[in-house]
């Protein structure tokens, strides 16, 4: 079930310049659930630019606490007008929707790769997983030690390993450097981020033989699978991200053909 | 409550707002936040003989006030339509049923025998009282918009539909003409049973730091709010100039924007782009148009239909 709610902002905090966590409830009192991996439309209000809603992926969803958490980078006029909410605002979601990241059958140790606000969705899914007896792995990436945002969080979940480009913070370069990916294998690599950086997860999980799963971010409308804007190439011919992704496993798309 | 009843051929709809093609996919994405069966009418995705993969993303870029798509008929083709969406239809709205909404199948094609192969196939659909003809995409070469911009090839596309369907012939007409009361009335002469208007305007939207369109075939249509003046202008001139019911399209977001169109003529209306930024929207247009109507003491919806002459 799909739901249409103005979700009543709690807390909007700037976890750096232009990074903000806003925070939401239902006003019923209870967040219907959401799924790893899932995300939200949201309308846009007071940005004359921004015409069509905003897939925003979810960052922590808890039911019994009633708390839905977006994290949104700040780089468009829609994105700095969302920054601009306070604490009482209401926030008009279209939720949840898409398919979700795998939460495997048997324990796994699965590794959890986010890139920039990528990193986003990591956070919920490592606690699905986790919650579900897995062991899940953190390996975060940005440019700079200022674009990783909620360390402390990832590391009461699980293992935390970092690259930067700049070497401010863990190994300097891209993640799919990161030496960890020498030392231990995995039952399932988990990506989301750039589309550089999951073509070259994609690819490191192919040559080692790993079960890999992307999330994609293609431009959407409807969000509902109804307008097919956002299609992807896979296997099966072109398929909406916002409704049967945006999680994919590699094999399924056509990045390598 | 005012009556909303408006006829378009031989569809009784029980108000005049119905979905427009592309962007209400087949009615049920849009089942968890409307009942379906309060609108008229809704019309499903564009539907040809044979599946069709569309065009290659990036497909969709925004503007002010709307957005542009070169979505090029993605469809599985009618045979998957009959096979797999009508059932869910049939037993998601009931049907037969009097309260229903009308489902209704917008056709397109790349030449007169294919369109009507199309039609044909869904004229057997015993619960689809209705066909929209396409003959406006602009996003598809070989066809679509290329018998919709001259009056002769809109004719023999209507011509070759209407002998091999015999149900209500709703046909959508380009904007990207100079003359569109013209084709309206050649399209009427071939024996369709409405005319709805318009299709999405032709354009372009650039990215200025990689020199490329945002588009990947270069150009698409342009909808959204941004094209309700050019098309309620067009929606006045064809009312005008035809005797068949028009259905007015174009940027329509909220009951004020609806009654405008009913004002210049059109006998009903769809709403497309404003399901993208509400999904809900269709229904509280109902509730709109019939709050506005009761508060101006109208009691029958067809003392408005072309007030404005």
């Amino acid at each position: 079930m799909k739901h249409l709610t103005d979700l009543l902002v709690t807390a909007v905090t700037f976890l750096r310049d232009d990074y903000v966590l806003i925070s939401l409830a239902h006003p019923d009192g209870k967040m219907p659930a959401c799924e790893p991996g899932q995300f939200v439309e949201i309308a846009v209000e007071g940005s004359p630019t921004t015409f069509l809603r905003r897939p925003i992926s979810i960052n922590w969803c808890d039911t019994e606490e009633n708390r839905l958490d977006l994290l949104i980078h700040i780089v468009g006029d829609g994105t700095r007008a969302l920054s601009q909410l306070k604490a009482g605002d209401t926030l008009n979601c279209l939720y949840p929707l898409g398919n979700r990241f795998t939460v495997p059958a048997t324990p796994s140790k699965v590794l959890l790769v986010g890139g920039g606000v990528g990193t986003a969705p990591m956070l919920q899914y490592g606690k699905v997983l986790r919650e579900a007896g897995h062991e899940p792995v953190f390996l975060l990436g940005g440019r700079s030690a200022k674009d990783l945002l909620q360390l402390e969080r990832f590391e009461q979940i699980g293992r935390v390993f970092v690259t930067t480009e700049d070497a401010t913070l863990g190994e300097k370069g891209f993640v799919t450097n990161h030496s960890l990916l020498q030392k231990e294998t995995f039952d399932l690599v988990t990506a989301c981020g750039p589309k550089p950086m999951m073509k070259a997860v994609a690819a490191f999980c192919r040559e080692h033989n790993l079960t890999c799963d992307v999330s994609l971010e293609n431009m959407m409308a409807c969000g509902l699978g109804a307008c097919l804007c956002c299609v992807e190439k896979t296997v099966r011919g072109n398929v909406c991200v916002c409704k049967e992704g945006p999680v994919f496993n590699i094999n399924d798309l056509t990045w390598f053909d | 409550m005012a009556n909303l009843n408006v006829q378009v051929g031989a569809l009784q709809l029980k108000n005049p707002v119905m979905t427009a093609s592309g962007t209400f996919g087949y009615g049920l994405e849009f089942a968890d936040f409307i009942d379906l069966n309060r609108l008229g009418g809704f019309i499903v995705k564009g539907t040809t003989l044979l599946p069709r993969e569309g065009n290659d993303y990036p497909r969709m870029a925004e503007c002010a006030s709307g957005m542009l798509n070169c979505v090029g008929l993605q469809n599985k083709g009618v045979d998957y339509f009959a096979e797999h969406i009508y059932p869910q239809l049939v037993e998601h709205l009931g049907l037969p049923n009097a309260d229903a909404a009308y489902p209704i199948v917008n056709v397109s094609g790349s030449s007169p025998e294919n369109y009507a192969e199309c039609a044909a196939r869904i004229n057997a659909l015993e619960h689809i009282h209705a066909i929209e003809l396409n003959i406006s995409c602009p996003n598809v070469k070989d066809g679509g918009m290329a018998f919709g911009t001259s009056c002769e090839g809109a004719a023999s596309v209507v011509k070759a539909v209407r002998a091999a369907y015999d149900k209500t012939l709703i046909v959508k007409l380009s904007p990207n003409v100079t003359d569109i009361a013209s084709i309206a009335k050649a399209v009427e002469a071939e024996g369709a049973d409405a005319v709805s208007l318009i299709n999405t305007l032709m354009g372009m939207s650039v990215n200025i730091e990689r020199r490329c369109s945002n588009l990947s075939i270069g150009t698409g249509g342009v909808s959204g709010p941004c094209v309700k003046p050019v098309a309620l202008r067009m929606v006045s001139q064809v009312a005008k100039a035809v005797n068949v019911p028009v259905v007015g399209l174009g940027g329509i977001c909220n009951a004020t924007d609806a009654i405008e169109f009913l004002m210049v003529g059109a006998t009903a209306i769809e709403i497309g782009t404003a399901n993208f930024l509400d999904p809900a929207i269709t229904v509280k247009v109902v509730d709109g148009i019939n709050e506005w109507l009761d508060a101006h003491g109208v009691k029958d919806i067809h003392e408005i239909i072309g007030c404005i002459k």
